[in-house]
């Protein structure tokens, strides 16, 4: 089993967990229907598309940022999700808040068998300022983000030191430095221009084709990637191996949608099961 | 008159800086309008990491404005935690936008967060980038509206991230005069 955990930028939605089924414009998580779209909507859509239906769990709630629903869900990861056994947690879009995540995590720590534990957007932040990055397994950060986990000093990617210009150039420097300063989890997959997958501090795998660079401005591809990574991880590829072939796949499902910048993610996502039948042949 | 912001600058640092601390990145957001109205010269800035939860901003100001600056506070109704004085260089945000040339398309991008829009229409066509709550809730607020009719990432957002989002659509309006 793989749980999904992320909030849903929607007004008045409750705390809601249960399977995750995905339709042609919306997605059901435990029964209650949302629509789809760019964050944790399409994580757990491009997760959907390589699980059979009962292998997914989804936890969501409505937060458009004041942080009240991400209180709600890292009450129900202190509380709940022990008792559920997921062998994968996906975490992304959940306002910052180190001692909530620091309360949660003790009780995710202690789980027998531990999960593995994937962590993106909102969620990789706070993981990275409570200085419990390199006991995840696996983070998923653009090249703004992979700025902010090589500065030790920075709290937030927006306060990121110096390494705005030429950054492209810069990736295996920042790479190894978010090791260094244990800024990093055990496997980083750094999303841009070029994937770059990495494990304890080593570059293993560049991937750069099919290039498509109108995927940069689309939001939500970088959520794609994460979901499909970690559904690849719960059928049993390695940590690596999941990443370097989610990152293919996310790809070549953009060149599939043959898209512009003005492409919403929903277009991208229907593609997602053609693009990974080619990567995992 | 850049000299003279030198001399300014030079002058505060031997006077002393001070950090309005706040419990929410939107109550700082407001104080920075309130101050800003009220003419004093501020400066967004990460907080000390002891108040760091994760998403954070604080306003640093001239420690000599105290009174003035927590008078204007409460009289424009802006909630907050402390004043410190800062006792070492404060991490300031990221300042510099960069432009993407997509064709019909252009992207900016400040610090982690990215917004497209089409050159002929004014269209926001993609909002990309960041990873707290409200980027996906502002990315549904402004895509598809023109950009200077989108409501502002800094009325609707609460985060840090929705403060990035608001300079890179001020870089936007900016670079396609109205």
């Amino acid at each position: 089993m793989i749980l999904v955990v992320g909030t849903l930028p929607l007004e008045g939605v409750d705390l809601v967990w249960g399977r995750v089924e995905v339709q042609e414009k919306s997605i059901k998580i435990g029964g209650e229907e949302f629509p789809l779209g760019r964050g944790t909507a399409a994580m757990m859509a491009a997760c959907a598309m390589v699980l059979d239906g009962d292998q997914l769990y989804g936890v969501t709630v409505g937060d458009i940022g004041t942080g009240e629903g991400s209180v709600k869900l890292y009450r129900f990861l202190a509380e709940e999700v022990p008792k559920l056994s997921p062998a994968v947690i996906c975490f992304g879009y959940v306002m910052p808040n180190r001692t909530l995540h620091d309360a949660a995590f003790e009780a995710i720590q202690d789980m027998k068998p531990r999960p593995m534990l994937l962590a993106d957007a909102g969620f990789m932040y706070v993981v990275k300022m409570s200085g419990k990055a390199p006991q995840y397994d696996l983070f998923t950060p653009d090249l703004g983000e992979l700025a902010f986990l090589a500065d030790d000093k920075s709290p937030h990617p927006f306060y990121t030191r110096g390494f705005i210009f030429h950054m492209t150039e810069r990736v295996p420097e920042l790479i190894k430095g978010a090791y260094e300063t244990g800024g990093a989890a055990k496997v980083l997959l750094v999303k841009g221009e070029r994937d770059y997958v990495c494990e304890d501090g080593e570059i293993l795998e560049v991937i750069e084709e099919p290039k498509v660079p109108e995927l940069e401005p689309i939001g939500g591809t970088g959520d794609t990637i994460t979901g499909m990574t970690a559904a690849l991880i719960d059928q049993g590829f390695s940590l690596v191996d999941a990443a370097a072939r989610a990152a293919r796949a996310n790809r070549r499902a953009g060149e599939l949608a043959r898209p512009n910048p003005a492409t919403q993610i929903e277009e991208i996502i229907h593609h997602i099961p053609r693009a990974l039948e080619e990567v995992l042949k | 008159m850049v000299l003279k912001g030198l001399f300014r600058r030079k002058r505060e640092e031997q006077r002393g800086r001070a950090l309005i601390i706040f419990q929410e990145v939107s109550q700082a957001i407001k104080a920075e309008k309130v101050l800003g109205e009220a003419g004093y010269e501020i400066r967004m800035v990460a907080p000390p990491p002891q108040f760091r939860k994760g998403c954070d901003l604080s306003v640093e100001f001239d420690l000599m404005e105290q009174l003035g600056v927590e008078r204007a506070l409460r009289q424009g109704g802006c909630e907050y935690l402390e004043v410190i004085p800062v006792s070492e260089e404060a991490l300031s945000p990221l300042e510099i936008c960069q432009r993407r040339d997509f064709g019909r398309w252009e992207m900016i991008k400040a610090a982690n967060m990215k917004i497209t829009y089409d050159k002929e229409t004014y269209q926001i066509v993609n909002v990309s980038g960041g990873g707290c709550p409200d980027v996906p809730y502002l990315a549904w607020q402004m895509v598809g509206r023109k950009l200077h009719d989108a409501p502002s990432p800094k009325d609707l957002g609460h985060t840090v991230c929705a403060y990035a989002l608001w300079r890179a659509w001020e870089e936007a309006k900016e670079g396609v005069g109205r």
